[in-house]
């Protein structure tokens, strides 16, 4: 028989509708009295992740406080979805920082780009997921929200370790 | 002890009528609550269980929900009846509860008190009566709504109710002629076993009268509207069928209504053919108040809550039936169901009636008395007939795809053409 059409074989005459029936209701009835359910008590017990899950964005920082971003301009340059504003500024030693760094976490699709693209190792993704908001507004993260999350930050992909073990 | 007469059985009564029902709401919400928590064991969840113990608050939750969300009223709505067929689905359902007995008689220093809200002299008519009314809420819901989704689905469930009736009301006329009496505490009598007084079965009709009573549980399944009889609500075509358009307090009453008539007939059941309030091989509980006022039995006020309790129970078991198998079964066909309503379970009940009433002229032609060796006859005939549906009737007869043979000349066709094409390919 191709492949194309599947015709499964099933008997159409000779079955007892109340038999079957009950043969049914005893698979349901195994299931019923089966004490090991599926359900997760989701906000009490939460799921396990992965080190590599990619969520809420995280801007490391220097012992004194100050975000690591030098303003190179790379992560909206390489941001598929343009959701990172950079505006960046030159202090009086003339180290570069970001005076705007505003992320749309609404807008973001969480691909990892700004984290693998920057060069000084600041903007990271994070294991993080539970971010509602009342607002829109509340979504688009400025740089001292970024620099106050605290969850670990995503794990990038080692050559040496392909499988992330 | 004499049984009460004039004020004090007014009293009573009303007292028995107001503690009954509502008694009869916590079991309505608790209903809903086993539906939900066996629905989700079956499907190996754990179901609600955040608000309050067990999720046992839910029920309230959700009450205080429908209470608080917004009536719609359709435009095309014919508004008296579109206001009044909520109450009509759920009104019949509860009043059929005042016939049925739910314990033993309780004593009192006015006298014996019957434990059933109005022992009427035609409970078993009004049983039927009664219970045909239901169908008047789902007719006038799809009519009234002004949508065709839930026209169809009033038209399908008066279609289908009305069927179902007539098995129904038919597959208890075997219980008449074993017992020649329509008061139904005489029928929860009859599966007593008593020294004196007229003679009875001393067995649960289910065991002479078993078929009668799967014919009846069918029928019932069918009237309460429940999987595998849901066409009138059938999500997948008629968004959801004759309550379409209704929405806060009205959708709760109707839902309401789906559970009383679950309630109704788990009670219907228990009194018909599991022994009501009987506790079996147990002769204490053999108490029994003759139509002329004569009390056979010692009736104590322990006893009357044992016995309520071994009702509630036995009516539990019922619902978890029915839960069961709305979690198991699929829907059926519209064909299949006019199918099976008409050309089987009216046709078996009937032959069925015929036979019982062969068998009683046999039996009682031999001069066999009433009693357990009278019901265990029966009883032989029964499973004689079960064999039969089951093993031999029911082989792809009960439930048959209508377009069966269409379908197999048109795989045969299909399977000829693809043998066709790819021929030179295998090779």
């Amino acid at each position: 028989m191709p492949g194309d059409v599947k015709i499964v074989q099933r008997p159409e005459t000779g079955g007892s509708y109340v038999r079957g029936a009950m043969k049914g209701m005893g698979v349901t009835l195994r299931h019923m009295v089966n004490p090991r359910k599926v359900t997760q008590q989701y906000p009490d017990e939460k799921w396990e992740l992965s080190p590599r899950v990619r969520g809420t964005h995280r801007m490391a920082t220097h012992e004194d406080g100050r975000a690591k971003c030098v303003g190179c301009g790379l992560c909206p340059t390489v941001c598929p979805v343009n959701c990172i504003k950079l505006i960046p500024a030159e202090d009086e030693n003339g180290e570069r920082y970001a005076a705007v760094y505003e992320i749309d976490e609404f807008r973001c699709i969480f691909c990892g780009f700004c984290q693998e693209v920057c060069p000084v190792e600041a903007i990271h993704l994070g294991v993080h997921y539970e971010n509602a908001e009342y607002t829109r507004e509340r979504w688009v993260y400025d740089l001292e929200r970024l620099c106050e999350q605290d969850h670990p930050y995503t794990g990038l992909w080692e050559p040496s370790d392909p499988d992330s073990q | 002890m004499d049984p009460v007469r004039g004020t004090a059985y007014v009293l009573f009564t009303v007292g028995k009528a107001v503690v009954f029902f509502t008694v009869l709401f916590l079991i309505v919400a608790l209903a809903t609550m086993v539906e939900r928590k066996v629905a989700g064991f079956i499907q190996d969840r754990s179901g609600p269980n955040r608000v309050g113990p067990w999720g046992l608050f839910q029920v309230v939750a959700d009450g205080i929900k429908n209470l608080l969300k917004e009536e719609t009223m359709p435009e095309q709505a014919v508004r008296p009846f579109f206001l009044l067929a909520p109450a009509i689905a759920m009104v019949p359902a509860t009043i059929l509860f005042a016939v049925i007995p739910f314990a033993s008689p309780l004593p009192t220093q006015w006298g014996l008190v019957e434990m059933i809200v109005a022992d009427a002299p035609i409970g078993f008519l009004w049983v039927l009566a009664i219970g045909s009314l239901g169908v008047y809420g789902v007719v006038m819901a799809g009519w009234a709504s002004g949508s065709k989704y839930a026209f169809l689905g009033g038209l399908r469930g008066s279609a289908q109710m009305v069927s179902y009736e007539v098995a129904l009301a038919l597959s208890l006329v075997p219980l008449i002629l074993l017992t020649g009496e329509v008061r139904v505490p005489e029928l929860v009598a009859m599966q007593q076993g008593f020294s004196e007084g007229p003679a009875t079965l001393s067995m649960w009709m289910i065991l002479p009268l078993l078929m009668g009573a799967f014919f009846f549980f069918i029928s019932a399944l069918a009237e309460t509207n429940r999987l595998p009889f849901d066409l009138p609500e059938a999500e997948a075509e008629l968004v959801t069928g004759y309550h379409t358009e209704y929405s806060a307090m009205k959708f709760s009453m109707f839902m309401l209504g789906e559970f009383f008539h679950i309630i109704t007939v788990a009670a219907l059941v228990t009194v018909f053919f599991l022994g009501g309030w009987d506790i079996p091989f147990w002769a204490g509980d053999n108490i029994r108040v003759l139509s002329d006022g004569t009390v056979i039995g010692d009736p104590t006020w322990w006893k009357t809550l044992l016995t309520a309790g071994v009702f509630a129970v036995k009516m539990g078991l019922i619902i978890l039936l029915f839960v069961w198998i709305r979690w198991t079964l699929p829907r059926f066909r519209y064909d299949q169901l006019m199918d099976l309503g008409w050309k089987f379970l009216l046709e078996a009940v009937t032959v069925y009636i015929l036979l019982i009433a062969l068998a009683v002229l046999v039996i009682e032609g031999a001069g066999i008395e009433m009693g357990p060796l009278y019901a265990a006859i029966l009883f032989g005939l029964n499973a004689v007939l079960a064999v039969l549906v089951f093993f031999v009737l029911d082989r792809g007869v009960l439930i048959k795809g209508a377009g069966y043979r269409a379908r197999l000349e048109e795989r045969k066709r299909v399977l000829e053409r693809h043998e066709a094409k790819h021929e030179g390919e295998v090779a």
